[in-house]
């Protein structure tokens, strides 16, 4: 794929925040009335009603009722029952809540810190002419083709105490039962995670390092600067934007991972991996306390849409700050 | 390219990154153990796999695994599986086209509220709105049955879509609009004679993107189905393991049957498959 293509994407396709800003500005499409000359009969908004009315009743409509049964009181059967804040109170006395909120922010640190130098490096290095490139990222790309579910499944039967690898290797996996004590519980959680989800990251990497002007390396070059400083002070700048786009994916998918829980460890040991999203649905779909859910619901599109919007804060990336400085 | 370009290109040959290629390496491992594993587990019986352990190959070679899964159910499952890739898909191309179509040349002020309104869609996580879809769909007396899958499935999968194929029709020059005005065609041919056929690349990507979606969808069928019937492929696998958890062959079997259709589709598509997924960036 052209790079020209991927940046024409990335710009595209921006993080919710800034890109609702863009839109605002101007035409819909951000270009005032260029090409928009006298006589020139347009698309009316007709053609933009079924999407809009499909996507309303069954993405919008949705999003508004969240907010609706958290402060209500339904067990699935009889109508809801407004009780104001009680599920509120409720959760915020719950030492179960509390834990998954940790957990599900502890998770999402560990992936963050754990993918991004991966798939950086990963992608760099893919972006580069090593022989065997081609065919080493193809193989890469496979786990992203697979659903979670099979991802968890696989891994599951991989780690199995009893008849999985850890059963074989007594010296590295101690008694082999991964999925009986916290720590490891997370860590395979973790690293089930980024073995799914590094190589979308590294191809988010690989296009945009492959768009550094090769012009800033021969610069460097000439003034004599080696591979791990070029690294360090062009990849890396450049590839800032990516950087953030590929963080904000990671956090908003970190809080909201639910099926490789459900399979992998089912919250447990105990609650040791209960994480918020999946403690939601144990309430809605075991508990049949739909209402307490959906506050766990809306906490989680809050918590997501905030850090969204403070990473593209605090990275200036709403400002669409351009890489170019310096060219 | 200038001869320096050609100079520094063949250095940056000449000088291999060890440490990169080493590391690149760990990874070839880390992905490839667990699919060497799912493989040759499937080839073997339950017995055998037990005693020789993960990384044997195995010593009777077997087909019962995949068989078993048959008669399991996961035809049917595999059958279900397909309605819905096929219909949210296209509902995906009946919908998304028309609606970038008039975000990319529409004007006004309702069209640019449009496309906010799919914007801010990016920012829902299907996980937390779980509940009240589940509310919905009863209501709509949708529960168990395919379509209930098919509607929130292809509504979640819309917001990407648009972002692509905006981003693919806004490529197509203001100048060949105004020819075509010139010639005195409506918005409705000019669709069908110019913007289709120009954003064919955007258009294949949003197909790759919403199959994978249908195909690979979890939480909407756990939550929106329960009889065999409904089951899609995700399910199978899940109640598989919930149930003959011991079972390991025949689980990564499953396994290997639900992934069977992309890995075909990726040998001999790769480019448009990884084109697709690179321009969503994201799930």
């Amino acid at each position: 794929m052209s790079t020209e293509t991927l940046l024409k994407r990335e710009r595209a396709a921006p993080p919710p925040a800034s890109a609702a800003r863009r839109g605002g500005r101007g035409g819909p499409d951000g270009r005032g009335n260029r090409g928009g000359g006298i006589g020139v009969d347009r698309p009316g908004v007709g053609w933009a009603v079924p999407a809009a009315i499909f996507f309303g009743l069954f993405a919008l409509v949705p999003l508004v009722l969240v907010a609706v049964l958290s402060f209500a009181t339904w067990n699935g059967l009889s109508a809801p029952e407004f009780t104001g804040l009680d599920n509120w109170k409720k959760l915020f006395d719950d030492p179960v809540l509390l834990k998954s909120l940790w957990l599900s922010v502890l998770l999402t640190v560990l992936g963050v810190a754990v993918q991004t130098p991966l798939s950086i490096l990963l992608g760099v290095w893919a972006a580069g002419h090593q022989r065997n490139r081609a065919v080493l990222s193809a193989i890469y790309f496979v786990p992203l083709l697979l659903s979670v579910a099979a991802v968890s499944v696989l891994w599951r039967a991989v780690l199995d105490p009893n008849f999985g690898v850890p059963a074989q290797a007594k010296w590295l996996f101690g008694d082999g039962n991964l999925f009986g004590h916290q720590a490891s519980a997370v860590g395979v959680l973790v690293f089930v995670s980024t073995w799914q989800f590094t190589p979308l990251h590294t191809l988010l990497y690989q296009g945009a390092a492959r768009a550094v002007p090769q012009v800033l390396y021969q610069a460097a070059q000439i003034d004599g600067a080696g591979t791990v400083r070029q690294f360090f002070h062009i990849t890396l700048p450049q590839l800032r934007n990516s950087i953030i786009t590929s963080m904000i994916l990671m956090v908003v998918g970190g809080l909201t991972t639910f099926d490789t829980v459900l399979i992998l460890t089912q919250g447990g040991p105990g609650t040791d991996t209960t994480i918020s999203a999946y403690y939601m649905y144990q309430k809605a779909f075991k508990s049949f306390d739909y209402g307490t859910a959906s506050a766990i619901g809306l906490l989680l599109v809050l918590v997501a849409t905030v850090i969204s919007l403070v990473m593209v804060r605090l990275s200036g990336y709403d400002k669409m700050r351009s890489t170019m400085e310096g060219l | 390219m200038t001869h320096v370009e050609t100079r520094t290109v063949r250095r940056r040959r000449e000088r291999p990154n060890y440490l990169a290629g080493f590391g690149s390496l760990i990874w070839l491992f880390l992905v490839g153990l667990p699919l060497y594993v799912m493989l040759v587990a499937t080839f073997q019986s339950s017995s055998d796999y037990a005693a020789n352990g993960p990384l044997a190959f195995p010593e009777h070679f077997t087909l019962d695994n995949y068989i078993d899964d048959f008669n399991n159910g996961f035809g049917q499952y595999f059958v279900n599986t397909v309605v819905v890739t096929v219909c949210v898909v296209g509902i995906i191309l009946l919908l998304v086209p028309p609606l970038a179509y008039a975000i990319v040349r529409g004007r006004g002020r309702l069209t640019s509220g449009v496309f906010r309104l799919f914007l801010l869609g990016l920012a829902i996580p299907a996980q937390a709105v779980i509940v009240p879809m589940f509310y919905v769909i009863s209501e709509a007396g949708l529960y168990d049955n395919l379509i209930g899958i098919i509607l929130p499935t292809a509504a979640f999968a819309m917001p990407v879509c648009t972002l692509i194929l905006t981003g693919s029709m806004r490529d197509i020059t203001p100048e060949l609009y105004e020819a075509m005005t010139v010639d005195g065609a409506s918005p409705r041919r000019i669709f069908f004679r110019l913007v289709l056929p120009l954003s064919r690349s955007g258009l294949s990507t949003i197909i790759v993107f919403s199959a994978l979606q249908a195909w690979n969808g979890f939480l909407f069928p756990l939550v929106l189905t329960q009889s065999a019937s409904t089951k899609v492929i995700t399910m199978g696998l899940y109640d598989f393991q919930t149930e003959h958890g011991v079972d390991i062959p025949g689980l990564l079997a499953a396994v290997v049957l639900s992934m069977l259709p992309i890995l075909i589709v990726y040998l001999f598509a790769r480019r448009a498959l990884v084109q697709g997924l690179m321009g969503v960036g994201g799930k």
